[in-house]
């Protein structure tokens, strides 16, 4: 399903990094509302895109607008505020407990306190609020990572291999949690290998390769 | 601005109380650099209490970029650092609140070093105890260039041994003045001018840090 | 193509220095103090004065441009970081000539003075600003952490100018002006400290010209190197 209204617009864009080039020209367009897959081999510029989206990498060419907000030019702040990011190096800070990590995200988004009780119960760490995020697995941490988009609910949601790190029946929640997602409107973007499983999500799919898009099935 | 200070000042200051790095430390740190500094000037001159403020303020300086690499160590994992940069956080009370947290743990070790300078430097009890106040300065001045520093040197190539480098000169005022304000309230003679140095250095720090320090975040 | 002040920079700079050290060395007569070492006094003041206030003055006003959105460029980023190389230099170059001039003065090479340390200092600030370039590859973050360290590095600027009125120590005080603005020094003296001064100062933008042009070109090598790199990154796509 995709709205009229584009969350997502680049045209050639090119992010460099140490003199070498992450992506090398991407040209892409998202309707709100859309879930997109994104897969590649390694190194083909999955993450590097999802990183330009999140306003987490520099653009060095090219134009791009995520959310309203030019890449170019805009308050990449204000881009990362209405963004959510799910990373595969796990999030916030590891002496911290779940708690506390997630009260000190809510506290600085002005979110109220209360929300973070039913988001834990969610992806299921409502018992695990006083471990430290380092001693959570790392299957663990993904889902700490998804409580707290679930908090937040932003528009666009770009998720780094989900997928990684978790088992059957953690793939299986999370597709569950995707299915819900896309319903409630926000777009989705999704690196992975391999294409998501569930019959209830249709994704539209593109692949990489070389730092930009090689095929695109919509 | 203040209300994510406080916040991120709590949020290190509890990640201080749960690691206890300073405690476990910086600290036996500080006190076996006090030590060796003794050792190193000889027995004659170890005793003299002319040499507590210098050995003192060397020794914190020392402190000070363990704990600025500590604190920016916090911020820099690679998932900590997007998860909290999609916060939005304003630039400037992280500054402040990184600053502050800062401080308040060099306050807590110069309290610890300072009386060890008086046990084992010599250094008169009440002069060190005047001299409390423009150590206080001296430190949060300290903080505030530190984090600024940290800022700097973090993420780039050798980041641990870039930041002495570029911190070390920048304190070198503040050693000198902290040091003299020091001596000054053992011995006497004049301290406002030093008062000045510090007031001014500390003042300067958290202006740039409030202005820039969102240049510094900006990816 | 070189504009008309562009090319007469080099010789005017190269008559001025010229003519400076032939003043300097035979014209001028000794002073009745310091004999023949008040020579040094042609060279040493007026590399201070490019090394603390023209180059650090210069790259502190492109660091500020660079970190003003308005007026945020690249060009301004290569004056700064060319600046600060130059300075490095003429830092250096301050601390050499004043050794020269203060051994047979203080009997040492070097004395723990407020204005030789805080000049140190300020030595050692410009290598670390230099380390710090080399530290990130980004062209863009390097900027913008280079700016940021610049202007922290210009409030060591007030303090070296204000160390000798604060701590009276060995240096001496104001060279060239008494406390009322009224000229110390005069005659030949007077002229040739003023062509060194003009000298020094015009041969500091002739370097910073010369270094621009050559991070010009070095840019515009690296510039090729990462037109390769994307082609041959488009490449691997389509394999």
């Amino acid at each position: 399903m995709t709205g009229a209204v584009e969350v997502v617009r680049l045209r050639d864009a090119v992010v460099v990094a140490n003199g070498f080039p992450l992506l090398s020209g991407v040209d892409l367009s998202l309707g709100a509302g859309s879930l997109c897959v994104v897969t590649g081999a390694n190194g083909a510029g999955k993450t590097s895109l999802l990183r330009l989206l999140a306003g987490l990498v520099s653009l060095t060419s090219g134009s791009a607008t995520v959310a309203g907000i030019d890449l170019a030019n805009g308050d990449l702040r204000q881009l990362r505020r209405r963004v959510g990011w799910l990373g595969h190096e796990g999030s916030f800070y590891d002496d911290l407990s779940v708690q506390e990590n997630l009260t000190f995200a809510a506290r600085a988004l002005e979110r109220p306190v209360r929300d973070i009780g039913p988001a834990l119960e969610r992806v299921g760490l409502e018992h695990r609020t006083d471990t430290t995020t380092k001693q959570l697995s790392a299957g663990q941490r993904r889902r700490l990572g998804l409580a707290w988009l679930l908090i937040r609910r932003p528009e666009l949601w770009l998720l780094d291999e989900p997928y990684a790190s978790l088992d059957d029946s953690g793939r299986e929640f999370f597709d569950d949690l995707l299915v819900d997602v896309v319903a409630s409107g926000a777009s989705v973007v999704v690196s992975a290998h391999d294409q998501l499983r569930s019959a209830a999500l249709t994704p539209r799919t593109i692949v990489l390769a070389g730092g930009r898009v090689i095929g695109d099935d919509r | 601005m203040i209300r994510t200070a406080l916040l991120v000042a709590a949020k290190d200051l509890r990640i201080e109380l749960r690691s206890r790095v300073l405690l476990w430390q910086v600290v036996p740190f500080g006190v076996m650099a006090l030590l060796l500094s003794g050792l190193a000037l000889g027995p004659t001159h170890a005793g003299h209490s002319s040499a507590g403020p210098g050995l003192f303020y060397l020794v914190m300086l020392f402190v000070a970029l363990l704990m600025i690499n500590r604190s920016q160590s916090l911020e820099s994992r690679p998932g900590t650092k997007a998860s909290i940069a999609t916060l939005g956080l304003d630039p400037a009370g992280i500054f402040l609140g990184k600053s502050l947290a800062l401080a308040l743990e060099l306050w807590v070790t110069g309290v610890v070093l300072l009386a060890g300078a008086v046990l084992v430097l010599h250094t008169a009890l009440a002069g060190a105890l005047t001299a409390l106040p423009s150590i206080a300065i001296g430190l949060a001045a300290m903080a505030c260039a530190g984090t600024l520093y940290g800022a700097l040197s973090t993420g780039g190539d050798g980041a641990a041994t870039l930041l002495p480098v570029l911190a070390l000169p920048a304190f070198a005022p503040l050693l000198i003045a902290g040091e003299r304000s020091f001596s000054a309230a053992l011995h006497g003679g004049a301290l406002w001018e030093w008062w000045v140095i510090l007031v001014v250095a500390l003042v300067a720090y958290l202006a740039v840090g409030v202005l820039l320090y969102g240049v510094l975040e900006e990816s | 193509m070189k504009t008309l002040t562009q090319r007469l920079l080099g010789p005017v700079t190269l008559v001025l220095l010229g003519l400076t050290f032939g003043f300097g060395l035979w014209v001028t007569p000794p002073d009745k103090v310091q004999g023949d070492l008040v020579r040094l006094l042609y060279v040493h003041p007026a590399i201070a004065w490019v090394a603390l206030y023209v180059s650090f003055g210069t790259a502190t006003v492109a660091s500020a441009l660079y970190l003003w959105r308005r007026t945020r460029s690249l060009v301004v980023d290569r004056i700064a970081y060319c600046a600060v190389e130059v300075s490095t230099v003429f830092i250096a170059l301050t601390l050499i000539t004043g050794s020269i001039w203060g051994r047979p003065t203080w009997g040492v090479w070097w004395a723990w003075d407020a204005r030789l340390t805080s000049t140190a200092i300020l030595g050692v600030l410009a290598l670390g600003y230099l380390a710090l370039r080399r530290a990130n590859d980004d062209p863009s973050l390097r900027a913008r952490r280079g700016a940021v360290f610049v202007i922290l590095s210009a409030i060591n600027v007030p303090i070296i100018h204000f160390s000798v009125l604060w701590w009276k120590t060995l240096h001496q005080g104001a060279t060239v002006f008494t406390d009322n603005r009224t000229l110390k020094v005069h005659g030949t003296m007077a002229w040739t400290l003023l062509m060194s001064f003009l000298g020094f100062t015009l041969s500091f933008f002739w370097l910073l010209r010369a270094r621009y042009r050559l991070e010009v070109a070095t840019e515009s090598r690296c510039a090729a190197t990462l037109d390769d790199a994307l082609a041959a990154r488009r490449s691997e796509g389509a394999l």
